[in-house]
């Protein structure tokens, strides 16, 4: 009986054999081994593979020693070829590319979907909204060949219900559309192509103005008459006001599927979630840069509140670049692994609040408080792109959702998380001989 | 690393428990061995004749899994590579994404020093510390080796940067090697086309090289492993960072599986990576624009396996989200990240000023203090010595307590008394807990802040100066 092996196949043979290296080996072409009934060696393939077999020529050996071949006897046969003398040149001439093919598995542990979670609904579901964004469904890290990624990312931009602090940069955008949320909404929408428009109530505030939940409900109802994008209700961040707050507007929003903001372990979370199941909407579970509290606050908004699973959102909090960044993109990643490794109390779609970038000082100063700094160029570049790339690196640890803020942050969030998803062209460019360009 | 555990280390060592290391036993020092955070040669008794069989043993189960590779000579020098898990909190990630930036050899002689002696000066304190680029990459754009030489000596009169010759010209990268032989240049690069004269040069002057090959995973694999075969280890692949749409999202993924390939023990592809977000400016026209695509695209490649870049724009708003994205992604997770302890000043203090004091945690502190900058608050915070802890946890942890305040604003050299008028201590919400405390411990009036600092104005407004009781 003779079988015949392809001396490519070989390689893999090896692997399994677990011999320790077969540095520089290519075997190419066509040449076939015959391994005959009795298991020998053709002396005139070992010719055949001249030189660049010799210098592995140990690991040969080793190879039909397991084999059962008598390698030794071949080798004393062959005049210069004897083992002892295999030495490892410090430089080797070559003619031609040592031949390789280059090889790397899937990751075998992402087993479990992230859940899908939907927000905004169209007359069809019971609400008035155009359109609607779903998130999540991934099975790997996002932007990862292991599997395709089911939804891009969206962006949501914060529109408030009274004129708040900005840096200089966000507020130029938004002056003429301050005192009027619908009017805000109409312009994050139409004007800079926000996929979903937030509502933050934040005058609900004791602190602040107190406006009533009542009337802050109205404000809700203003925005979802201006747009038809989902919303997202935030409250002032009070967690005594909040749940009362939230109650109402999740009332006033019945039906639409919007994203409650948020639910939290430091308030009355069970109102919160129950605002939202009694009246169709997703829940925001928001928690501060810990992963176990994450899991524990899903966890009682499953068990104890009756969230359904495709009814959460996780905040796992946003730190701005420079100032915690690495907390939260870790955070996120760990999440996000976690979920796709099984942990079911993990996989949800992620929200950041990215806006929080403009908390940097480097996003708003002038420049430098410290004059041994160098030059910090222009705010009015700084700041957009200090938010890009905070978002930009939470959206490689698998966050699905961006609260944003400044308009040109927003279309380069766009352009790259559009671009690692696959869904924008590229430009031709030559990049062979970038070494020449003129840049 | 091919071992996990402590215990696999000590087989190894010698067990004598000798205390040379500076550990108490040589099972604290493997514990060290495998979190990376001491060398094996810190061990003076293994590096004797007897051991020699276990120290090599033990150097190779150590080995990181990406070869390390060190560009340049002297103190500026970089070491590239050696990382060993594909996710930052699984370890940490070894040596700091290295930043080249560009230069080429037909701009004007003014303009190339001035260039060059900025990419050497640039920098952005952090943290009690100054984050700045690393290297000089210099084009060939003449296509000339005297004048490529000329350039390269141009820049070594400039700076003790570590350097990166660009050209795929054998003979213009020669012309470099003979002026920066002694600097341990990165060559760049040898492709399917030029290895061999670039691996003969790379061998015959020892010092690191690129293999390029954009978009060929196969051939760069190919490269590598004939350079290897050829004498040379020292290398540094680049598979081509092609800026934008469906080309950009294949690059990603070029890096994903030739780290992922490495990490999971494929030696022929475990060498750094070399990411050129330059290439974004062959497709942006304008300066804003292309600073910040390139920015985008090296963020991208920090955060996925790029060890060495080659960028072009120098303009501080892309500078440092750059230096700051690969801060961010380079810090040690197991350390917690705290501040120097004290004193600081916000805006200009008087002594109608309020006193305010948080935690060393960096997040917390630097929080209050953009926060209290940020809204033009004159005041005096201190940072109290929590190891690097939050408040909320440092209060529950005992880690900031009244006797710890005190002394904090006492090692300041601060007399609440004499350089207050008002003798007060605003304390964070989140540790009102300790009121009582801390006005015995110091006798001053203690008010309390609110739980988050982003409320500091409002409270301000509200509560400062504070009432006569």
């Amino acid at each position: 009986m003779t079988k015949k092996t392809k001396l490519t196949d070989i390689a893999s043979l090896f692997k399994d054999l677990n011999i320790e290296s077969l540095d520089g080996v290519t075997i190419e072409g066509d040449i076939e081994l015959n391994i005959t009934g009795g298991g020998g060696l053709n002396p005139a393939l070992a010719y055949a593979l001249g030189q660049e077999i010799s210098h592995i020529s140990l690991h040969m050996a080793n190879i039909g020693r397991i084999l059962g071949y008598p390698v030794d006897q071949l080798f004393s046969q062959a005049p210069g070829m004897g083992v002892a003398g295999v030495t490892t040149p410090t430089k080797t001439t070559m003619q031609e590319l040592l031949a390789a093919k280059f090889e790397v598995s899937p990751i075998k542990n992402w087993t479990n979907p992230i859940q899908e979670v939907t927000l905004g609904a169209t007359s069809a579901d019971g609400g008035s909204r155009k359109s609607t964004v779903t998130l999540g469904g991934e099975n790997a890290l996002p932007y990862y060949f292991d599997a395709e990624m089911p939804h891009r990312n969206y962006i949501t931009m914060d529109v408030f219900d009274m004129p708040i602090g900005m840096a200089k940069a966000v507020k130029s955008n938004y002056e003429d559309v301050i005192n009027d949320p619908a009017e805000w909404a109409k312009k994050v929408v139409r004007d800079f192509n926000a996929d979903m428009v937030t509502i933050h109530l934040i005058s609900t505030d004791p602190l602040i103005k107190d406006t009533s939940a009542r009337d802050a409900a109205k404000v809700v109802e203003d925005v979802l008459q201006a747009v038809d994008v989902p919303i997202v209700i935030g409250g002032s961040g009070n967690p005594q006001k909040d749940p009362e707050v939230l109650e109402k507007a999740a009332e006033a929003a019945s039906g639409e599927r919007v994203l409650l903001a948020s639910a939290s372990l430091n308030l009355d979370y069970e109102r919160i979630a129950k605002a939202a199941v009694d009246n169709g909407h997703v829940v925001l579970s928001w928690t501060q840069l810990e992963i176990n509290a994450q899991k524990e606050l899903n966890r009682k908004l499953m068990k104890q509140c009756n969230v359904p699973r495709d009814s959460i959102i996780m905040d796992p909090t946003t730190a701005a670049l420079g100032y915690g960044l690495d907390y939260a993109y870790t955070n996120m990643e760990r999440i996000r692994l976690a979920g796709l490794m099984g942990d079911d109390e993990l996989t949800f779609p992620m929200s950041s609040g990215t806006t929080n970038a403009w908390g940097a000082r480097e996003a708003w100063m002038v420049s430098s408080p410290l004059p041994q700094d160098s030059e910090w160029g222009a705010r009015e570049y700084r700041g957009p792109i200090w938010e890009i790339i905070t978002g930009l690196a939470l959206s490689l640890a698998g966050n699905d959702l961006f609260m944003m803020m400044h308009p040109t942050s927003v279309q380069v969030i766009k352009e790259i998380t559009q671009t690692l998803y696959g869904s924008i062209e590229s430009k031709t460019v030559d990049i062979s001989n970038w070494i020449g360009a003129e840049v | 690393m091919k071992i996990n555990s402590p215990l696999e280390a000590y087989k190894y060592l010698p067990a004598t428990n000798c205390g040379e290391c500076g550990e108490q036993t040589c099972m604290a020092f493997a514990a060290h061995l495998i979190d990376r955070s001491k060398k094996l040669t810190e061990c003076k008794p293994i590096l004797e004749e007897k051991f020699a069989k276990k120290f090599k043993e033990l150097q190779t189960l150590l080995a990181p899994e990406i070869r390390e590779v060190e560009i340049g000579v002297g103190e500026r020098a970089v070491k590239i590579g050696g990382d060993d898990v594909l996710y930052r909190h699984r370890l940490t990630f070894f040596n700091q994404t290295a930043l080249a930036y560009d230069v080429w050899d037909t701009m004007p002689e003014n303009e190339f020093v001035e260039r060059v002696k900025k990419i050497d000066d640039f920098k952005k304190f952090y943290v009690g510390s100054f984050l700045t680029l690393n290297m000089v990459a210099v084009r060939c754009v003449s296509k000339d080796p005297k004048k490529f030489a000329n350039a390269v000596k141009k820049v070594i009169e400039n700076t003790d940067m570590p350097l990166i010759l660009c050209s795929f010209d054998p003979a213009v990268l020669k012309a470099g090697l003979e002026v920066a032989k002694d600097k341990n240049p990165l060559l760049y690069a040898a492709n399917k086309d030029n290895w061999q004269q670039v691996a003969d040069l790379a061998i015959e002057y020892n010092v690191p090289v690129t293999l390029f090959s954009p978009d060929d995973l196969d051939t760069l694999k190919s490269l590598a492993v004939t350079f290897a075969k050829m004498g040379t280890e020292k290398l540094v692949l680049d598979p081509g960072t092609f800026p934008t749409g469906k080309d950009l999202k294949k690059t990603f993924t070029n890096f994903l599986k030739i780290r992922r390939a490495g990490i999971e023990g494929d030696k022929d592809i475990a060498y750094p990576i070399m990411a050129v977000p330059l290439t974004a400016w062959m497709t942006q026209d304008d300066v804003v624009s292309a600073s910040y695509w390139e920015t985008v695209v090296a963020s991208i490649f920090t955060i996925k396996y790029g060890d060495v870049m080659i960028m072009h724009s120098l303009e501080g708003y892309a500078l440092l989200p750059q230096l700051h994205i690969r801060d961010t992604i380079y810090t040690d997770p197991r350390k917690p990240v705290s501040v120097q302890p004290g004193m600081n000043k916000i805006g200009t203090p008087d002594k109608d000023s309020p006193v305010l004091v948080t935690t060393n945690f960096a997040l917390t502190y630097y929080t209050v203090e953009s926060d209290l900058a940020s809204s033009k608050i004159n005041c005096y915070l201190w940072a109290i010595d929590t190891d690097g802890l939050g408040v909320e946890a440092a209060v529950a942890g005992g880690q900031l307590t009244a006797a710890k305040i005190k002394k904090g604003i006492e090692d300041s050299g601060f007399d609440l008394k004499k350089d207050t008028t008002h003798n007060s201590i605003v304390l964070p919400g989140l540790a009102a807990r300790l009121q009582g405390d801390l006005e015995d411990e110091t006798g001053a009036r203690i008010l309390i802040g609110p739980a988050d600092s982003g409320r500091l104005p409002g409270w301000m407004e509200k509560n400062w100066p504070p009432k006569p009781k």
